[in-house]
């Protein structure tokens, strides 16, 4: 029964997942991709734990934390592109906003 | 034991189909909703409960099937927790300063006033600006 309802799970979030891709090819502004980034960053750690139950292995649980820092600071660094053009913020811009 | 696995295999099988269930949700929130901000607050909400489940039926997979506490996995948890929220913020930040519009029928912008007011309080900002 566990194999089953994981199997169907799998299969869910690769389809948001294909979801998600159609809103990144498409989205009318590039905020709208980078939500969208985001959520298939997401949508690949709950991938990633699935695979790790079917396999009955513990070797893909370092993924799960580095697909997380991965997606957390990709949208960081998207976010202050966007906003100021800038990724490194040196210190002499007196905008802090 | 066996009782015990017996017990806790529905359990994960229901927690993580609800995860991939919300993980579907919020990708038809990103398809279907009119702009940048709601379509945010699809991903960043139900995208994050979702896979909150998955995350901790694989926890509790590997607690009670292979006898393990996995640290890596709490921990990843607890990242995901904390910044989802942050990284959607962020974003829907970044994208009002940049001036995307909103949807023609929304009917409030608080922080539309809320910037007039700190530029009356600060006019060195928005010289700098300039």
């Amino acid at each position: 029964m566990l194999d089953v309802a994981l199997y169907i799970s799998l299969l869910i979030l690769s389809l948001a997942t294909l979801t998600c891709l159609f809103r990144v090819i498409k989205g009318p502004s590039m905020p709208d991709r980078v939500v969208a980034l985001d959520t298939i960053g997401i949508n690949l750690i709950g991938i990633v734990t699935i695979l790790s139950i079917i396999y009955r292995t513990q070797a893909y649980l370092e993924l799960i934390l580095l697909i997380g820092i991965l997606a957390f600071l990709s949208t960081v660094a998207f976010s202050k592109f966007i906003q100021r053009g800038v990724v490194v913020d040196h210190g002499d811009s007196t905008d802090d906003r | 034991m066996e009782t015990v696995q017996t017990i806790a295999e529905p359990v994960i099988a229901i927690l993580i189909l609800i995860g991939a269930i919300l993980g579907a949700l919020s990708a038809f929130g990103l398809i279907r909703l009119p702009d940048v901000y709601l379509r945010a607050h699809a991903a960043t909400k139900s995208a994050t409960l979702g896979v909150l489940c998955v995350l901790g039926g694989g926890f509790l997979y590997f607690v009670f099937f292979e006898r393990l506490i996995s640290a890596k996995m709490l921990l990843g948890i607890v990242f995901v927790f904390i910044t989802a929220p942050v990284a959607g913020h962020l974003i829907e930040r970044a994208a009002y300063m940049s001036g995307v519009p909103m949807w023609q029928k929304s009917v409030r912008d608080d922080l539309k006033m809320a910037i007039a007011e700190e530029r009356k309080s600060r006019p060195q900002t928005e010289k700098s600006q300039a």
